[in-house]
């Protein structure tokens, strides 16, 4: 069985094997895809979401998006994990 | 049949982009109304298709083409039982290459090891497999087929050493819900992502014996404790879908995201449904991929256009502040309870008729279960009732 997963700064998150974050052409939108379910996400999930490979941790996505985006690591991160928890309570991100 | 009504109401429908809908999201893909099980609540309608009506496999290629152009997410494979076809590997392999989601609905019994790896490696993301229930010989009187259960426990350990992602499909009614527990730690046990459980929804086959299948209001609330519970302790551990049986519950369901927003179920033989209920209805005329693009139907095809949005609506639903939530719930159960398809789904509260038939399904309930009318492949029967 899995275990819950804390989302914090030293995770290294990646999708699980069921969940698809895509990028579909006729639509020019980037969706989670998982069985029956749809997510729609806003710029900033996307942006964070491209950089979501199971080999960076969520302080390294800070780091990058921070300079990416001129803004204080600290503030980015709070983002970072806030999403990447609600996301993972619901089955669509796992370390 | 309400020819005049359907006259009058062609003039003046509107079309998919007309109501501001861009494109469809999920295509539910009949590939064939053949199954080995013969579950008494199936969702294929009363009158099955033959095998020499199917598409073909080409048929089936371009109409995922179609698809895909016009953006749709996800492609569920269904039946009957998909896997009856013997082109189901191509078919995989072109929604892969096409960049689809693809999941199959199956009952697994027809499945192997090596046809598992297989369609892995051809690209295909998820595999829901049914169960009827949690005991041998429960399972399998109620899916009609012997040895059943014990075939798919096996089959969801094939798609496991696969790593294919598994999600169990369980249908439940008061003559399993009380092994709701157990259902939610066989999903538990058989390293499932998800578990759906979803009690029965009454339309053609499940209709008719719904003496059978329908819970008592005690019977549903204990469940729903149950499943709250779950829900609780095992997140971010299981995920757990749960449908009650509409008859109970305040609101009618958000039926396929409204009619024609988003869904579409192909049949086999290639007409294109809003939902795969929708043969129910027996005024609507469907149109076929063989005569017009996908893209023409999902636009004009009148069994669409007809309950699209809201102007169709007569009051209690027309004057409702749900209507844009819920979209006046679902057709075909109006249709079949109340004998006009446009009429407020008596699933709701509000509905004129919702007390009646709560009070007939209760009754129901309280009542020994009568024996179950079988769904099996090759009968026929002149009514949906």
């Amino acid at each position: 069985m899995k275990d819950i997963l804390k989302i914090n700064e030293s995770v290294k998150p990646k999708f699980p094997k069921h969940v698809r974050f895509r990028h579909n052409k006729a639509r020019d939108e980037w969706v989670i895809l998982a069985p029956e379910r749809l997510v729609k996400l806003d710029p900033v999930a996307v942006e964070i979401l491209k950089l979501v490979d199971g080999k960076v941790s969520v302080g390294e996505i800070s780091t990058d998006l921070s300079k990416k985006f001129n803004a204080p690591k600290e503030v980015i991160m709070k983002d970072v994990i806030e999403m990447l928890q609600e996301l993972s309570d619901k089955g669509f991100i796992e370390e | 049949m309400k020819s005049d009504e359907l006259k009058s109401g062609s003039k003046q429908l509107k079309t998919a982009s007309e109501h501001g809908i861009q494109a469809l999201w999920h295509f539910l893909a009949e590939l064939s109304h053949r199954c080995p099980l013969q579950c008494p609540y199936c969702s294929n309608p009363v009158q099955l298709e033959k095998k020499t009506g199917e598409l073909t496999t080409d048929e089936w290629k371009s109409v995922i083409d179609q698809a895909v152009d016009m953006g749709m997410h996800q492609i569920h494979l269904s039946g009957g039982e998909p896997t009856v076809r013997h082109d189901l590997e191509d078919i995989v392999e072109h929604c892969t290459v096409k960049g689809l989601y693809t999941n199959l609905i199956t009952s697994g019994v027809l499945l192997n090891p090596d046809r598992l790896k297989k369609l892995e490696k051809l690209g295909l993301e998820h595999v829901q497999l049914s169960f009827q229930d949690t005991d041998n010989e429960n399972a399998d009187r109620i899916g009609g087929y012997k040895g059943g259960h014990a075939k798919k426990l096996e089959v969801a350990k094939w798609v496991r050493e696969v790593e294919l992602p598994l999600t169990c499909n369980c249908v439940v009614h008061r003559q399993n819900i009380d092994n709701l527990e157990n259902f939610i730690q066989m999903a538990l046990d058989l390293d499932a992502e998800r578990v759906e459980i979803a009690q029965v929804q009454y339309y053609g086959w499940a209709l008719k014996n719904r003496a059978a299948f329908i819970p008592t209001p005690e019977q549903l609330d204990h469940a729903t404790e149950i499943v709250e519970k779950a829900r609780i302790d095992l997140k971010g551990k299981l995920v757990i879908d749960y449908v009650i049986p509409d008859y109970y519950a305040k609101h009618p369901k958000n039926c396929m995201g409204g009619w024609g927003r988003r869904f579409l179920n192909m049949n086999p033989k290639g007409e294109v449904l809003p939902c795969h209920a929708a043969e129910t209805i027996p005024h609507l005329k469907f149109d076929n991929v063989r005569e017009k693009s996908l893209k023409w139907i999902w636009e004009n095809s009148e069994a669409f256009n007809l309950y699209r949005g809201t102007d169709w609506m007569p009051d209690p639903c027309k004057s409702c502040d749900r209507k844009e939530i819920d979209w006046g719930g679902c057709r075909c159960q109006a249709m079949a309870l109340t004998g006009d398809a446009k009429n407020t789904d008596p699933a709701c509260s509000i509905s004129p008729l919702h007390k009646e038939i709560f009070a007939m399904a209760a009754e129901e309930a309280r009542r020994a279960p009568p024996e179950f009318i079988y769904r099996r492949y090759g009968v026929r029967f002149n009514s949906p009732i």
